[in-house]
């Protein structure tokens, strides 16, 4: 029984940490219909970034976390700019492609500068953050993630439901000639989407990194993984994302935990397949209006 | 009625199969049959054997292109699985040269349809799912036939691989590179001709259909779920083909290759040439594998210089770098892909000096 | 005061528009729309209606469309070839044709996003005046705008131009698909609009009955030109509009369409 409790609890912390690097690209998603394949770099870039802030050039934490989250929001915005302004107006699969192409150039870069090895943070979370339940021990970094993941899922739903900022961005999504009609400054949502996106997914890189190590290769599959939690919570629901990676955290744990470490890696897509033949668009997505 | 030697200055058709046929002009048909002419009577004889290596390469990857090109240009269903149906296609065709002892002329084909069933198994979620949806159900696929290659180890040998005969046809042994050559690209040809032809038919106008408003397809009477297990059945057939001949080729296969990469690479293939253009596929395959092997070229070449190899060996992150920046640079500068840009550069000469 | 309102507050001047370079689809369109006026264009699909109305708003551009010729005024400002986001903050409000909602988001919704232009600004006042023209619209608020008709998503549309503070509307067809009666009370708030908010409207439409009703001014288009152009009354009586637009035949009488065979009489005045 003890055993169980704690493949629940590292699943769920697991699992929680695959929202939480979900959230920027549902962001993106949300606002341009655009899956992200570099979002596991974006998550790499930003662990990386912040190893060289603390180890490197041995900043304060509290600094060094904030200079990250700056710069990936700056990065952010570059890429937009820089990148995927020319297609606005384009079709998806285009998009997508470019952000494939996106993808190995940063993976390219980051392995050209930090080699494929694998580097750790020193130690920073104050042991007070621990929680001891009984005889279960909840290490202070899941403790920290889980605290940003409910903040963050507050601050985005609230966004997107009342701001206007949040209203545009999902008008741009639903029908972007419409948006840019009215008067919308579609690349502006854009840009900020992307920054936004940059900005949750540094976050989310440095928490994976204090937990797994910094290793391109691993933070960069993590970018995969993003693609069954998101679907199985609704490409653009933000709660969704946050349920999808805690049911994908437990389903690894578990198996890996009861039946077999290899089976850990696909059963996601196994779940995911049967999943998406019963609710087409996963858990809580919206289903297609479609009008003939 | 004479056929029209040159392109007329307006739409002057008067049946339907002059709106159908594949060489609008004489002109157009010469063109072809000289290029063919030249490619199978010169160009092997003139290239060096790494450079032919580069070619059979190139058909392998134009064949599995072609096949994506149907599913992703022409019916509008994106699949990230293709790499993964080469792989079974590869697997397929060693297995059933070994164990069952198929010879090379009925491996291959038989591999290809062993590879269109389970295209059509990956493809059955195509009947509720649509757009995104699908794609990452595709990207299922693909993880699971990755696992399934690398797990079933009774089958596949697993980690281990499969070393394959030497492939002959009507009593030629096919093992060097100019014989594959010729078996490569006679397949394309005809693997071409099927396709363009294909979509002539009621099945392809089918696709096209289902590609442009699916719900509209329906109202018109077409089953869009036959269809689209149709096309996923043609173009895994086509990943299966290659995929077999690609095993021959290598005469060993492991399941490393067979990866989400591979499957992208396709999907770059397919996209850089030009969606929905048949001739763009296999400009796309020219592309993609002429831009890996010669970045490979530049790496290899700074490992030799002693003073560079430690620089060299760096080189191969820059390579995986360059790679993507081309796939960049290509959608930014053109995204309507080669075949876009085949059609401007001859339109240009065409109705040059009045644009319009 | 009458000076005033006689005012031009847009003109075109002998504009084409070439698509992707190749396509000429405006071979030199000028119109004039006094401030404060209903003007109404007719024609054929495919006459370039359309297109001009995307010239004005700056919608050509993520079509590759490109105006390369002439010039478009409004209000003293030369706005051809401008960005659509600097065009609409002029006050420039398109509505798309065939009703193009935000489906998955509320009506509320949808009518907040009409304050694109000027979102720093409070908006609740404008909802209500919304919500006066389109009564309907408020047992909907909280309707996803995908599930609503094809009456209330037209005045989705045109209430979320209105959200804009618009000076100078353009319709591109608010009849399209729409019940006769429907069509009417539409064209009655547009009416309604014009006269209370003092809006500017460019009317485009196929229902040319029902648009030279309201308007005071009306061109009539031709593959890419402008072939007439008058006061609406004056139109109306025209015999050569009123066989080919009202489908009324030379003698007064409503003429069957086997009589008309306009694809052969169909004059050009090209």
């Amino acid at each position: 029984m003890e055993f169980f409790f704690q493949l629940l609890i590292n699943g769920l912390s697991i699992g929680l940490l695959y929202g939480l690097s979900a959230l920027g690209f549902v962001m993106i998603f949300k606002s341009s219909s655009v899956l992200n394949f570099a979002h596991g770099q974006l998550l790499a870039i930003g662990a990386f970034f912040f190893l060289v802030l603390v180890s490197w050039l041995e900043l304060p934490i509290f600094v060094a976390f904030l200079i990250t989250l700056a710069g990936s929001f700056v990065l952010g915005f570059a890429v937009e700019r820089i990148f995927l302004r020319p297609l606005i107006g384009e079709s998806l699969i285009f998009v997508i492609m470019l952000t494939v192409g996106l993808a190995s150039m940063f993976k390219g870069l980051l392995l050209f500068f930090f080699g494929g090895n694998l580097q750790t943070y020193p130690e920073f979370l104050p042991q007070s953050m621990a929680i001891q339940l009984g005889s279960i021990y909840i290490p202070p970094v899941y403790v920290a993630s889980s605290l940003m993941g409910g903040i963050f899922l507050l601050l985005f739903g609230l966004f997107f439901k009342y701001s206007p900022q949040g209203i545009f961005m999902r008008s741009v999504a639903d029908n972007q000639t419409a948006a840019m009609s009215l008067g919308v400054h579609v690349k502006k949502v854009f840009a900020l989407s992307w920054a936004i996106a940059a900005l949750v997914a540094s976050m989310s890189g440095i928490v994976l990194g204090i937990i797994n190590g910094i290793n391109v290769h691993e933070i960069s599959s993590i970018g995969l993984k993003v693609f069954p939690v998101v679907i199985l919570g609704g490409l653009d629901s933000i709660g969704g994302a946050i349920i999808g990676g805690i049911i994908i955290g437990l389903l690894e744990t578990f198996t890996s935990g009861y039946i077999s470490p290899s089976l850990r890696d696909v059963i996601p897509y196994i779940v995911l397949v049967v999943i998406l033949l019963i609710k087409p668009y996963g858990l809580f997505g919206l289903a297609e209006i479609e009008r003939v | 009625m004479k056929r029209l030697t040159f392109h007329p200055c307006g739409n002057y058709k008067e049946h339907y199969g002059q709106e159908l046929a594949i060489f609008e002009t004489d002109f157009g048909r010469m063109w072809a049959i000289i290029g063919i002419a030249l490619l199978f009577g010169a160009v092997p004889f003139i290239s060096s054997p790494y450079f032919l290596y580069v070619l059979n390469m190139t058909g392998i990857a134009a064949i599995a292109a072609l096949g994506l090109n149907i599913l992703i240009g022409f019916t509008g269903q994106i699949s990230l699985g293709h790499g993964a149906f080469f792989g079974v296609g590869a697997y397929a065709g060693a297995i059933l040269a070994t164990t069952v002892g198929l010879p090379f002329w009925a491996a291959v084909p038989a591999a290809g349809i062993v590879t269109a069933l389970v295209g059509m198994v990956f493809g059955i979620p195509s009947g509720r799912l649509k757009g995104l949806y699908l794609t990452i159900a595709t990207l299922a696929g693909q993880f699971i036939i990755e696992y399934i290659l690398v797990h079933w180890d009774s089958l596949t040998k697993g980690t281990m691989g499969i070393m394959l005969p030497a492939a002959s046809l009507f009593g030629f042994e096919v093992n060097t590179d100019l014989r594959f050559f010729y078996v490569i690209f006679v397949s394309l040809t005809c693997v071409t001709l099927v396709a363009s032809n294909l979509m002539r038919t009621r099945y392809g106008r089918a696709f096209i259909a289902i590609r442009d408003n699916d719900r509209a397809a329906e109202g018109m009477g077409i089953p869009i779920f036959f269809y689209k297990l149709l096309s996923f059945g043609i173009s895994s057939f086509y990943a299966g083909f290659a995929g077999a001949l690609w095993a021959y080729y290598m005469r060993a296969i492991s399941t490393e290759p067979f990866t989400l990469g591979l499957s992208v690479e396709y999907i770059a293939m397919v996209i850089i040439g030009g969606l929905g253009s048949i001739p763009g596929s296999i400009f796309g395959a020219v592309f993609i594998t002429g831009l890996n092997e010669s970045l490979r070229f530049v790496t290899d070449a700074m490992m030799n210089f002693p003073a560079l190899s430690g620089f060299g060996l760096n080189m191969a992150s820059l390579r995986e770098f360059a790679f993507g920046l081309a796939i960049v640079l290509f959608i930014l500068i053109e995204p309507k892909g080669l075949a876009e840009v085949w059609r401007i550069i001859r339109s240009t000469f065409r109705l040059w000096p009045f644009s319009y | 005061m009458e000076n005033v309102q006689n005012e031009t507050l847009l003109q075109i001047n002998n504009i084409s528009v070439v698509y992707s370079d190749v396509i000429q689809v405006l071979k030199g369109v000028s119109l004039k729309v006094p401030r404060g006026r209903i003007v109404s264009l007719l024609g054929s699909n495919g006459a370039g209606k359309t297109t001009t109305l995307k010239a004005i708003s700056g919608l050509l551009k993520p079509e590759n469309g490109k105006v390369t010729d002439g010039g478009i005024i409004y209000d003293g400002r030369n706005i051809q070839n401008q960005s659509t986001e600097e065009i609409t903050r002029l006050g420039i409000i398109q509505v798309l044709e065939g009703r193009q909602p935000f489906k998955y988001l509320t009506v509320e919704e949808n009518l907040k996003v009409g304050t694109a232009t000027r979102w720093t600004k409070p908006y609740k006042k404008d909802l209500e005046l919304v919500y006066h023209y389109f009564p309907s619209l408020t047992k909907r608020r909280k309707t996803l705008a995908g599930y609503c008709s094809g009456g209330e998503l037209q005045m989705v549309v045109m209430g979320r131009a209105l959200m804009a503070h618009p000076k100078l509307l353009l319709l591109d067809e608010p009849s399209l698909g729409l019940a006769p009666l429907v069509v009417k009370e539409i064209f009655r708030i547009i009416k309604l609009i014009n006269e209370e908010q003092g809006t500017t409207i460019v009317l485009v439409e196929q229902n040319a009955n029902m648009a030279l009703q309201i308007a005071t001014w009306a061109y009539v288009m031709e593959n890419g030109k402008i072939v007439m152009e008058g006061e609406a009354e004056t139109l109306k009586q025209n015999p050569d509009v009123k066989e080919f637009y009202l489908g009324v035949g030379a003698g007064g009488a409503t003429r069957s369409y086997r009589d008309v065979k306009s694809y052969k009489r169909r004059k050009r005045w090209l």
